[in-house]
């Protein structure tokens, strides 16, 4: 699309990396060889993805306008960048940054590709990265090249591949770390890019470090493969070592990493991941992609078989110098600073000692800090990416690193200097208090460019600042500290199973018209590297949600025992009891066609562009109620579930599942027995083979829930087996509402 | 030196417009409409990020921004795709786009007048580093091709042109004319 793409090629040539050089160049070609329709969709599809090249929203060629479906009529016409994926059309660049770690050209480069090739904005993702939107794909090379220039890499960015490595962004400066992983997580991310023994998963493969067990920076627990630092005694020597865990993940079943082993010497790391990578690779499934990240082969095979089957995997492998070759540098790695330590500039305005308060952390070096430089919604503007570029080189050896909380912490800033950074970082806008707290929200693209969003999530969260900035971002400590997290979709990119308050977008139907909503998920924890996982509690309407959270505040300030955190206090009132002050929120008022909207959209809300529904002929409205039914069954699984009654919380689940089923199975066979065989099986002779039951891009996932907890049925439900269980039935149950709303959809067209 | 890929910022007079979410509604209905020659695809808003983009209309052809970089709110046309012609057809090209635009906002009744142009402030950049890095050789190389322009644009008027000369921005003039002009009479002065 640039008309410079060939002058960056001309230019650069010679001067990138070799193997980055040698990467673009073949993708260069693999683009011009599908443009001519010389290279199969469905291949240049895989390869793209694995270079960080993702599809966007409307990429199908099809947008609802808010009053019907456009048909995007592109100047290439019918050519794809992959299945039902127009090659025009505007798609996303994500770019690996592992650790976090960039430096102030790194920083420059993004701004300028933001400037030149995007609309002018570089956002941080929740795993570390960067995304640039709408971009054109016949400029990706020339991107690639230019990232290349500044060693930053786009390969596997996405696809099946090993994602980004992310990392502590405190490691090495934490006051409570056990040691800096920092070394380690580098040399494990440069050993599996483009790793042979990387290339055949079936689904993607994210590993993630943390310096220690109490904090959340890590995330480990939600990580196909997680590493926080432990050290033993050896001989009177203290000896480094990773405490492991596997099979971890968030998506729309989210699973708790299970223990390894809780020592793995720092010289093992790299071979057990590789070992890992080839038993994930063998054995995790390939055809059924809602099944194929590792934590369901670890599910399947129980963590004791899986680590058999690693660990004789690891006696076969050939010794490769890398698995220890950097470690004798890594104990010795630091960074260090630029400039003298010192105190720090106790006076200053209020919005200063605010900054100071929330956005700033003690280092374990005395005299310095590290400052959070607070994104909203985790966007950057070109002008402020240069911005930070100058404070972290004036005040800082280049010390800056991203966050998954979509922010950046800038290391190794002298206290003496904070005044100075402050005034420097307010003057580019990056000095707003508040990081890590409430106000810091943290969302996925959601339905502004995500092809999977069901609501807006960037919308919810920019309203949900909004109003907290009338209240001048001052609340009450204990709601000060909450964590809010969005996603639009059950997929979790916004990680909402371990926000205090979660939300994840799903679609209802209110009287005829398809509602946005979101499903409330309470109960997570993001300290101790995501220690717990949260459930749905009510599906609300999305224009609700802001009263949801001054309800669910407000109720903890008032009712909360001393020291009580927002975990406990939600557990000791209990499901009940929440999903009853929530009750009334759960129903647009009568009348009010605002509700039929998303924040920050004002189209009429339709799914209608994101998949083609079928007609079902009529539409009964004991659907609703049906489904609604199963719904709270699944609710009643969870009360049980929470109340240790596993085996009775399994049953429920199950049962919820095949009511869901039933509701749907009865518009056009409203005698179906109550029957599970009968169920099941016609479920899938009506909405499975004939694919209506089909999310546009999950396929038929939900409905493989069912099946699986149908052929299970009878067998004894254990903790795990019922809780994902629960998870499922209330994304089959999700599913089922949009089934629904999709036919309804088709008979009103 | 040949140029592409042309942004015209025109600044709006006085800040009458806090609040950039009331546009939203109006770029979806120019989507409705496809109301310009280019395709219109869909709306990056982003209202929450101080001195940003602001509400962009994503185009296939080019973007369309109420744009308050540097907090100077202005509308924004950002050629992507190349054109053929002079670097004199381009720049023209760009500003009637980005005229067009003014002159619909001017018009939207949803948004009560509360976007008005003067016509005294305007920026023209290239958003290319490659094709026209920001050095002076390059500034006096084009300063004859902006000076051209901004004498059709601004006919019968002074004007004083400013160069950006941070070597990391883009290319890039801001233009203020002595006298103020009618969306209307910038469009008639460029005669396309």
């Amino acid at each position: 699309m640039k008309a410079s793409n060939a002058l960056w090629k001309e230019r650069l040539a010679g001067k990138l990396p070799e193997e980055l050089a040698r990467e673009v160049d073949i993708f260069d070609n693999e683009v011009t060889l599908r443009k001519q329709g010389k290279l199969d969709e469905r291949l240049f599809a895989e390869t793209r993805l694995r270079r960080g090249v993702y599809g966007q929203r409307y990429d199908n060629g099809q947008r609802h306008d808010g009053t019907k479906v456009q048909e995007m009529k592109y100047p290439s016409g019918d050519l794809t960048k992959g299945p039902v994926t127009m090659w025009d059309a505007p798609g996303m660049q994500r770019i690996k940054i592992p650790g976090g770690g960039l430096n102030a050209d790194q920083l420059e480069t993004l701004a300028e590709l933001a400037e030149e090739y995007s609309d002018g904005i570089a956002h941080v993702t929740t795993r570390q990265d960067f995304q640039l939107h709408y971009i054109h794909i016949e400029d990706t090379p020339t991107i690639m090249r230019r990232l290349a220039a500044a060693k930053i890499t786009t390969r596997e960015a996405c696809g099946n591949s090993v994602r980004n490595v992310t990392a502590c962004p405190y490691a090495g400066v934490c006051q409570d770390e056990v040691f800096d992983v920092t070394p380690y997580s580098r040399a494990l991310a440069k050993f599996l890019l483009g790793h042979p023994d990387c290339q055949n998963f079936g689904r993607k493969f994210k590993p993630a470090f943390s310096g220690c067990a109490q904090h959340a920076c890590g995330l480990t627990n939600l990580h196909d493969i997680g590493f926080i630092a432990v050290t033993r005694n050896e001989n009177g020597e203290e000896k480094r070592g990773f405490d492991v865990c596997v099979g971890g993940g968030l998506g729309a079943v989210p699973y708790m990493a299970k223990r390894f082993d809780s020592f793995v010497p720092v010289e093992e790391i790299l071979p057990l991941t590789q070992a890992v990578a080839r038993v994930f690779g063998r054995l995790g499934e390939k055809k059924n992609r809602s099944r194929a990240r590792i934590k369901f082969l670890i599910q399947d095979l129980g963590i004791e078989k899986f680590k058999e089957l690693v660990l004789e995997e690891r006696k076969t492998l050939t010794p490769d110098p890398r698995w220890t070759d950097y470690l004798k540098d890594a104990e010795e790695f630091t960074e260090s600073a630029l400039r003298p330590g010192g105190d720090i500039g106790a006076s200053g305005s209020e919005e200063y000692q605010r900054w100071l308060k929330t956005n700033l952390r003690p280092q374990k070096q005395a005299g310095y800090v590290t400052v959070t430089v607070a994104l909203p919604l985790g966007d950057a503007t070109a002008d402020q990416l240069r911005s930070l570029a100058d404070v972290v080189r004036k005040y800082t050896k280049e010390t800056v690193r991203t966050t998954v909380e979509q922010n950046f912490v800038i290391r190794w800033v002298s206290r003496k200097d904070l005044p100075e950074v402050y005034k420097e970082l307010r003057a580019a806008h990056l000095a707003a208090p508040g990081a890590g707290t409430i106000v810091d929200v943290v969302t996925c693209p959601g339905t502004d460019t995500c092809k999977l969003g069901i609501s807006s999530s960037r919308g919810l969260a920019a309203e949900l600042r909004r109003r907290m900035a009338e209240n001048n971002f001052q609340f009450d400590e204990a709601v000060e500290n909450l964590h809010i997290k969005i996603s639009g979709c059950f997929n979790s990119c916004g990680q909402h199973h371990v926000g205090d308050l979660g939300f994840y977008g799903v679609s209802r139907k209110v009287g005829g018209y398809a509602v946005p909503h979101f499903q409330v998920v309470l109960g997570g924890e993001w300290e101790h590297n995501a220690g717990s996982y949260g459930l749905p509690v009510a599906a609300i309407p999305s224009k609700n949600i802001p009263k949801v959270v001054t309800r669910l505040t407000g109720r903890y300030l008032e009712g909360r025992s001393k020291g009580e955190s927002f975990k406990d206090f939600i557990k000791r009132i209990g499901k009940v009891e929440l999903k009853n002050m929530l009750d009334d929120l759960a129903r647009p008022p009568a009348g009010d066609r605002s509700y039929f909207s998303d924040w920050g959209d004002p189209r009429e809300y339709s799914l209608e562009d994101m998949g083609v529904g079928e007609c079902a002929g009529e539409v009964v409205s004991s659907v609703e109620f049906d489904l609604a039914a199963a719904e709270r069954e699944v609710f009643e699984a969870q009360l049980a579930f929470e109340g240790g009654k596993v085996e009775q919380a399994g049953k429920m689940a199950y049962g919820a599942m095949l009511h869901g089923a039933k509701a749907l199975v009865k518009i056009s066979f409203p005698n179906v027995s109550e029957e599970a065989d009968q169920i099941v099986s016609e479920f899938r002779t009506r909405y499975y083979d004939t694919q209506k039951f089909f999310d546009p891009f999950a396929g038929g996932k939900f409905a493989q829930y069912l099946f699986d907890a149908h052929a299970k049925a009878g067998a004894p439900y254990t903790a795990d087996a019922s809780r994902y269980l629960i998870d499922e039935a209330q994304l089959f149950i999700d599913a089922a509402h949009s089934c629904y709303n999709k036919l309804g959809a088709s008979v009103s067209a | 030196m040949e140029i592409q890929h042309v942004n015209v910022k025109l600044m709006v007079s006085g800040a009458t417009i806090a609040d950039l979410e009331p546009l939203i509604p109006v770029f979806h209905r120019w989507i409705q409409g496809q109301v310009f020659d280019e395709l219109l695809l869909d709306i990056a808003d982003y209202g929450h990020v101080p001195q940003g983009p602001g509400v962009v209309l994503i185009g296939y052809q080019a973007d369309y921004g109420v744009d308050d970089t540097r907090g100077e709110l202005g509308v924004r046309y950002n050629r992507k795709a190349p054109l053929n012609g002079t670097n004199q057809t381009r720049l023209k090209q760009a500003a009637c786009c980005a005229l067009k635009a003014c002159q619909r906002l001017e018009s939207e009744a949803a948004l009560d007048g509360k976007i008005r142009f003067d016509g005294r402030g305007v920026e023209v950049f290239v958003n290319d580093r490659i094709l026209a890095p920001n050095n002076e050789q390059n500034r006096k190389t084009l300063d004859p091709e902006f000076r051209s322009f901004f004498s059709t644009l601004f006919r019968g008027s002074d004007y004083a042109l400013a160069y950006d000369t941070d070597p990391r921005h883009l290319l890039g003039v801001t233009a203020k004319s002595s006298k103020a002009f009618s969306v209307a009479e910038l469009i008639a002065n460029l005669g396309v």
